[in-house]
This record gives C-alpha cells, structure tokens and sequence, in this order.
C-alpha cells in the first residue's frame, strides 16, 4: 500500500473485545443491583447516585478505550476527545454557579 | 489524476490524490470523525445539565416522573446495547483481519440488535402516549400529584427521542457499510468507512451508559 509500511492498524485482540463486554455486562447488573435491591440502596443512602454514576464513568472507559479504540490511537484524537469533556464541564460549573448563587427578589422595595 | 475522492479499481481503494498516502487519507478522516463526536459529546451534554438542574430544583416531580419508566426494559436495552458494540468492533476486527464474511455477519447482528433496541423504545413509547404522559400543552395525565410532570416528559422524550434518531442513522449506515462490505470494497489496507461507522455506533452505546442509570435509577 505505497509508502505506508511504517503505519500498520492496529488489530484489537478478538478476546480483549470478548472480556470488554463481558465486564460491561457485569458492570450493568452491579448498577441494577445496587439501585434496586432495597437492602443495598438503602445502606448507600445519598451516595446511591454517585455509585451509579461511578459505574457508569467506568463502563464509559471500557467503551471509549476499547471499543472506540482510543487506548490504540493517536495522542492527538484522545486530545480532541477529551476537550469534548473538559468543554462539557465547564458548562456544568458555570451554570450551576449561577443557579444556585441567585437571590431570590420577594420585595421590590 | 483523477479528481474523484475515491478512485476504486477491482476492489482496491487508492487514496484521494490530496493525500501523501493511504495512511495519511485514513488518520486525517479518523480526525474528522473524533471532531464530530465532540459535537455529540457537547449537543447531549446540553441535555444533561438542563437535566440536573432541575433534578436538582424539583427532586419530587422527577422521582414522580421516574416511577413511570420500567428499569426492567431500560436495561434490557442496555445489555442490547453493549452487546452491538462488540458486534460492531468484531465487525472490524473480522475485516482487519481478513474474514470479510464473518464481518458481514457481525454487522448483520450490529442491525438486529439496533432493531430490537427501537422495539423496546416503541413499547415504552406507546405505554406513554397512551397515558398522556407527554411534553409540555400535551400533557393530559388527570392523576399527576406534580403541576409541572409534563417537564420530565419533555427531558424524558428529548434526551430518548435524540438518542433514538441516532441509532436510526446508525443503522442506516451501518447498512451503508454492510452492503460495501458485500462487494468487496473493503480489507485489510482499507476499512476507513466501517471504522468512522463503528465509532459512531459505539458514542450511540455511551450516551445509553450514562441515561440508563439517570433516566431508569437515579430518578
């Protein structure tokens, strides 16, 4: 293919796809169980949301790293990916610091 | 020199004359791609914090809104899901490595499992507007103990009815890609489509990570 024998693609193991999605899998039914098993959610308490969204930043790795191959890539597309995140948080902090700093008006005089 | 983006002869892909090479041609659209799904990222993103904000403001009504939503069919879609995501990169792993049959088949599958991903969604839908629970003036739910209920449904519908758009686009193109895969128009040198499809795809299963458990759990 021309002048390209130093690039050779990257082929993904088929067995680290296999385990990918079986830990995916596994992540999915500890979510599950941790919200709707009433012994569990109860002891979590108000951490109930953050475990579930700790589990679900954990699959989102798997996904990004293996199956969008990120972890195999360029340096250059895990950085354009990840300003994507950076940008997005940036919206969380500044609206919520607006929201929840206003002063609630009940008097015009 | 031809000026066509894509000179194919006898299933060989030659690289766009603008590029040094084909791996040059293949890096540059993968950059493409990954710009996009910073779009995506940024365009559900929005989404999620108009979310959270008022999650935050009225835990009730959206506690309320929540119990409407069966987590059963949520995380069957899930397991769906993640199960076309392995299907779509086994899609590429078998093209990578020369079993452009057993490709085909694997996107075959990636097309099944989206079918049955918008089934459920049709299910859950249906249960919905059937009870009148909908956004905005067409809210019609007499026993709602919220006044402003009709909000949840309009995140409910927004954030499901985007997400569902784009597993309608990918399953077209995965179609798209299947079809080029039959007539050989891909190998082990050139995949560049079948991989900015599977990229694609796979942001479809990573927006679903994160709405399963805000939608179905959380709420």
């Amino acid at each position: 293919m021309g002048q390209n024998h130093n690039h050779d693609h990257f082929v993904i193991p088929f067995k680290t796809l296999m385990n990918v999605c079986l830990w995916l899998c596994f992540y999915t039914v500890l979510t599950v169980v941790t919200a709707k098993v009433p012994v569990i959610h109860h002891a979590l308490g108000p951490l109930a949301p953050l475990v579930a969204f700790g589990i679900a930043a954990a699959k989102a790795y798997l996904v990004m790293a293996h199956f969008m191959g990120l972890k195999y890539d360029t340096k250059s597309n895990r950085i354009i990916f990840a300003s994507g995140f950076a940008f997005l948080g940036l919206l969380f902090i500044i609206v919520f610091i607006d929201i929840f700093t206003r002063v609630l008006q009940t008097n015009t005089l | 020199m031809s000026t066509d983006n894509h000179v194919t002869t006898a299933g060989k892909h030659h690289h766009a004359h603008h590029f040094k090479d084909a791996w040059h041609e293949f890096i540059s659209a993968k950059e493409g791609i990954w710009l996009f799904m910073v779009t995506e990222i940024l365009m559900f993103g929005g989404l999620f914090v108009g979310y959270f904000i008022y999650h935050m403001k009225y835990p009730e009504m959206f506690a309320e809104g929540a119990s409407f939503l069966d987590w059963r069919m949520g995380a069957f879609n899930t397991f769906v899901l993640i199960g076309s995501s392995l299907t779509m990169a086994l899609g590429i792993h078998y093209i990578q490595v020369g079993k452009n049959k057993a490709a085909s088949w694997a996107l075959i599958t990636t097309l099944a499992c989206g079918a049955i991903f918008m089934v459920v969604k049709y299910f859950e839908y249906t249960h919905k507007i059937h009870l009148g629970l909908l956004p905005g003036k067409f809210f019609a739910y007499p026993e709602a103990v919220s006044q402003n209920l009709a909000m949840y449904f309009g995140f409910y519908f927004c954030m499901t009815g985007l997400h569902g758009t784009h597993v309608l686009i990918g399953m077209a193109l995965i179609t798209w890609v299947l079809i080029r895969n039959m007539r050989g128009e891909f190998d082990s040198h050139y995949f560049t489509p079948v991989e900015g499809v599977g990229i694609f795809w796979h942001i479809v299963d990573l927006i679903w990570i994160f709405l399963f458990p805000l939608l179905y759990l959380v709420g």
